[in-house]
């Protein structure tokens, strides 16, 4: 299935691939958009509005996050058939493991292949967990739809565990990510396409981690509460009731603001109060995605402004998703979004034919 | 007066009648006084008139597994029973091991009492599945129902606690906890019926929906015997404070969000109420409690015994702040955003605690993660000579660290760690971690419960069978070498009543090493290990008094049993099973 073509070139290629990886934020949000209005676009500028955003928050892991993405491909070839592309340090480890252990183990494997995984972890290496769990059953690695769900598929939270994991030699836990486990909600019944996905993340993406069904042994409702009050950490969304102050960022900006939803009323409230906020900092005019009620940009000049380095206004909503504001209701808008952030026209790219198709609507 | 002895005079020729010397009315009021149901079944042993006396003045049973025995067989027995514990589903089934629909359904058992236990007054619940109708049928069949505790229970939702508001004119308790509901509406609370004053215990803290304030202040209010309140997120600061003035002699609170955003005038207002509360003993709660105003707490934790921060994410300097008003503190649970430095808080500030639950924040390690180490752990155990409780979620641990601690502290009777990636060596000496396992065990002569985690081999299993010998439930994951390892443990455990195993290499000769002792067990679980199909079938047919169950999942080879279940039982075979529920 190739995208079609949008005229915004270079992007294309990595949307390829990313769309791949991130089908699952994809899928909902093509769904999504195909729910609210006729697109012809498939998510893809989505897409790239959300590699884009990996890229640009975390520009130094970003090549390797795009990488280990790609390696966590859902694939049905064998482990040992490994594309090129991928990292050699991956492939290094997988290899050594590689050799040891069944393709796909039904049941946990004998005594003598088990005792032989303890002995690699008796001799010195840190990446004992990988290796042990050659010694049982893949068939673990089942989608958790309630752990799912606490896996909220952001792709910066991906990001931030890949890093994390960079740093973190003791343990190569191996989770599958959070889209392949979003994308097997039925997987507690299917263990033969999930330790499929997970031997390949076994073997060629051990930065990543696979979920083990059950562990750690933690009630479900602590699971999920814990969810709740992390997001609300990081978010902050109701600090108290009638407020509902998100974080706005701006690229380039030194600093963040924060906004109180509740103290408007519409789209153009909150653009021109952004727009006042962030007025320092803005080059020419403010992007427009229609709640620019002033002026009426011509299809060029706006084209000209989206290239270059105007701002485009996106929100990121419960689900980790980058999003265009303007396209629900406000009320729907004020109870998704977690926050917001001005983006730079040149990363908004796939915005545009939206933008220029309202104007051409309001010309 | 030994009744056996007296038996003996009777055979003997006397003809006295022996029974007058110490009649059933007597005997039937001193085991009344006898509580625990471990002694009132040694009591049942005793000789005929003892179980017939027994059984007539037992008030409340305790069922720990609610296939072991039919509802027809526990009428039949105990006829005056005011007071009822069920427990249901395997432990394992709280970490998604057990499919959804599984059974451990609560409604036979209500048809059963409803017609012969009108006057029933306690239900406690856990891991039952419990569905709205059958909260309705219980709040309209027993009209002097007094408590309804459900734990861990799934299947209903809050329309059937309104059922239970609106009719249970007599409640005293209601216990939501953790359980699985379908939470439609905070609307069961305005249910309670304004001329309702009896209730004492109220706990809806894992509710997620708004309930009516004034609703729930008015109940405050005249409630005048109200001793338990714990509400939900929902609450306020501002809207707690109010309820506190409600009801000042609170002995537990687990309050709403401490989240920030009072004034001034506010804050000191919260700090006098809670000043107020001077019998607190129970604290929970607290989430998102910042360190602005947890200082407003202070002035109730001097009494506090039982504080639990597992929904608050505190931070070391904070806690250690907090800990320092709570001298009196006995248990503590705690999220490992305290790290090492709150547990050294822990050790220097409270000498008289004996049970420790630590848990993960961040479990799936999403963000940056610390959380605790063995250090923090060592550290409780200098100053916590009195601990004999421990649940401890880390990320790494040592040998060396969990002797230490044993030596501190000897009197373990429950030890769980939870190293939490699976067959963690040793961190410092790669070794595995059997001798962390081997010093607890050997140390600590009373345990009787333990759960392993991190690296094992046989050894470990070899020590538990050889020195725990009053360990009554085993909890292991991803351990053991050979089936050798469980045969220790059901040869060497002698009072052992639950063993859970999961992803080990145990297979059917340790299954069947142990089949003559699991009917002394109330069950075991295997998932995920090495057991076969054709070894249940050979124990279900070797041992017909157990349940031998085997869950199947799609797709897996059919010569493994993947999950298997056994238990004893009374009652025989399950007639409720669902497909795929595989009774031997």
């Amino acid at each position: 299935m190739s995208p079609p073509l949008l005229g915004v070139g270079e992007e294309e290629g990595q949307s390829n691939v990313t769309l791949l990886t991130s089908s699952a934020s994809a899928d909902s949000l093509c769904r999504s958009s195909s729910e609210l209005k006729e697109r012809n676009y498939m998510g893809l500028s989505d897409c790239s509005s959300v590699d884009s955003s990996v890229v640009s928050t975390e520009s130094d892991e970003s090549k390797r996050s795009t990488l280990n993405l790609k390696a966590t491909e859902l694939r049905l070839g064998l482990p040992g058939s490994q594309s090129p592309e991928r990292d050699p340090e991956l492939c290094l480890l997988s290899s050594t493991q590689l050799d040891e252990k069944p393709l796909f183990p039904m049941h946990p494997l004998n005594d003598g292949h088990y005792s032989s995984s303890q002995k690699t972890v008796g001799s010195g290496s840190k990446r004992g967990f990988s290796d042990a769990m050659d010694g049982f059953s893949e068939g673990k690695y089942r989608a958790n739809s309630e752990v799912g769900a606490m896996l909220s598929p952001r792709p910066s939270k991906t990001g931030s565990v890949i890093e994390n994991l960079g740093t973190q030699s003791a343990n190569a836990k191996e989770v599958a990510p959070p889209k392949m486990v979003q994308e097997r909600p039925r997987a507690a019944n299917e263990p033969r396409p999930s330790p499929n996905g997970a031997a390949n993340s076994n073997s060629s993406a051990p930065a990543t981690k696979a979920q083990v069904v059950g562990w750690p042994p933690i009630r479900s409702f602590r699971k999920n509460s814990l969810a709740s009050s992390k997001n609300t950490d990081e978010v902050d969304g109701k600090s108290a009731p009638g407020a509902l102050f998100v974080k706005v960022s701006m690229d380039g900006a030194p600093y963040l603001r924060k906004v109180d939803l509740k103290n408007y009323t519409a789209y153009r409230d909150l653009s021109s109060a952004l727009e006042k906020m962030f007025s320092c900092f803005t080059i020419g005019q403010y992007g427009s995605h229609g709640t620019l009620g002033k002026e009426m940009l011509s299809e060029s000049k706006l084209k000209d402004l989206l290239h270059g380095s105007e701002y485009v206004l996106t929100y990121e909503d419960k689900d980790g998703d980058w999003m265009l504001v303007g396209d629900v209701p406000w009320e729907m808008f004020t109870d998704t979004c977690k926050r917001l952030r001005i983006m730079k026209g040149a990363d908004a790219i796939g915005l545009a034919p939206r933008a220029m198709e309202k104007c051409r609507n309001r010309n | 007066m030994d009744p056996k002895r007296k038996k003996d005079c009777h055979d003997s020729g006397e003809s006295t009648r022996v029974a007058s010397t110490f009649p059933d009315e007597v005997l039937e009021r001193v085991l009344a006084l006898v509580k625990s149901h471990k002694d009132r079944s040694s009591v049942s042993l005793v000789c005929k008139d003892w179980y017939d006396a027994e059984r007539w003045s037992r008030t409340h049973v305790f069922i720990g597994n609610c296939y072991s025995v039919s509802p027809e067989i526990v009428v039949r027995r105990f006829p005056n029973v005011r007071s009822v514990t069920l427990k249901g589903k395997p432990r394992f089934s709280d970490f998604n091991l057990v499919p959804p629909n599984w059974g451990a359904d609560i409604r036979c058992w209500l048809v059963v009492f409803a017609a012969k236990y009108r006057c029933l007054e306690e239900l406690r619940l856990k891991r039952m599945t419990v569905s709205d109708e059958s909260l309705e049928f219980l709040a309209l069949s027993f009209p002097n129902f007094k408590a309804l505790s459900l734990h861990s229970c799934d299947g209903f939702s809050t329309d059937g606690l309104a059922a239970i508001a609106t009719h249970c004119k007599n409640l005293t308790e209601l216990n939501i906890q953790e359980n699985d509901i379908y939470d439609k509406s905070g609307c069961w609370l305005s249910c309670f019926p304004e001329n309702f004053t009896s209730l004492e215990v109220l706990n809806f803290a894992y509710l997620n929906n708004d309930v009516n304030f004034e609703a729930l202040e008015r109940l405050v209010s005249r409630c005048k015997s109200l001793n338990v309140l714990k509400v939900n997120k929902n609450i306020t600061l501002e809207q707690l404070q109010r309820l506190l003035i409600c009801a000042p002699k609170l002995t537990e609170l687990g309050t709403g969000s401490f989240l920030p955003e009072l004034t001034d005038r506010q804050y000191s207002e919260l700090k006098r109420s809670f000043s107020i509360c001077s019998n607190l003993n129970v604290l929970s709660g607290l989430s998102e409690a910042t360190a602005l105003y947890l200082p407003a707490l202070y002035p109730a934790c001097t009494n506090l015994t039982f504080l639990n921060l597992s929904d608050a994410a505190l931070q070391s300097e904070e806690f250690a702040k907090l800990l320092v008003h709570c001298p009196r503190l006995r248990r503590l649970w705690v999220l490992d955003t305290v790290e090492d430095k709150g547990l050294e808080a822990v050790g220097s500030n409270c000498p008289l605690l004996e049970e420790l639950r630590v848990f993960p924040s961040d479990p799936y390690e999403e963000g940056i993660v610390h959380g605790v180490t063995e250090s923090g752990f060592i550290a409780v155990s200098y100053g916590c000579r009195r601990l004999h409780y421990v649940l401890y979620f880390c990320r790494q641990m040592t040998n060396a660290a969990v002797e230490t601690i044993v030596q501190n502290c000897p009197d373990f009777t429950h030890f769980r760690l939870c190293i939490m990636t699976p067959c963690q060596p040793d961190y410092r000496t790669n070794e595995p971690m059997d001798k962390a396992f081997c010093a607890v065990v050997k140390t600590c002569t009373k345990l009787r419960r333990l759960a392993v985690s991190g690296l094992l081999t046989d050894m470990t299993f070899e020590y538990i069978g050889k020195y725990a010998k009053n360990l009554e439930t085993l909890s292991v994951a991803f351990a053991g070498s050979s089936d050798w390892g469980m045969q220790c443990v059901l040869g060497g455990c002698r009072k052992l009543r639950k063993l859970e195993i999961r992803d080990c290499p145990f297979g059917n000769a340790a299954l069947l090493s142990g089949f003559e002792k699991y009917e002394s067990m109330r069950s075991l679980w295997m998932s995920d290990c090495k057991v076969t199909m054709n070894g249940c079938r050979f124990l279900a047919k070797e041992m017909p008094r157990l349940n031998v169950e085997v869950m199947k999942e799609d797709g897996s080879d059919d010569s493994q049993a993947d999950k298997v279940y056994v238990y004893r039982s009374v009652a025989g075979p399950r007639r409720d099973a669902p497909p795929f529920v595989l009774t031997l």
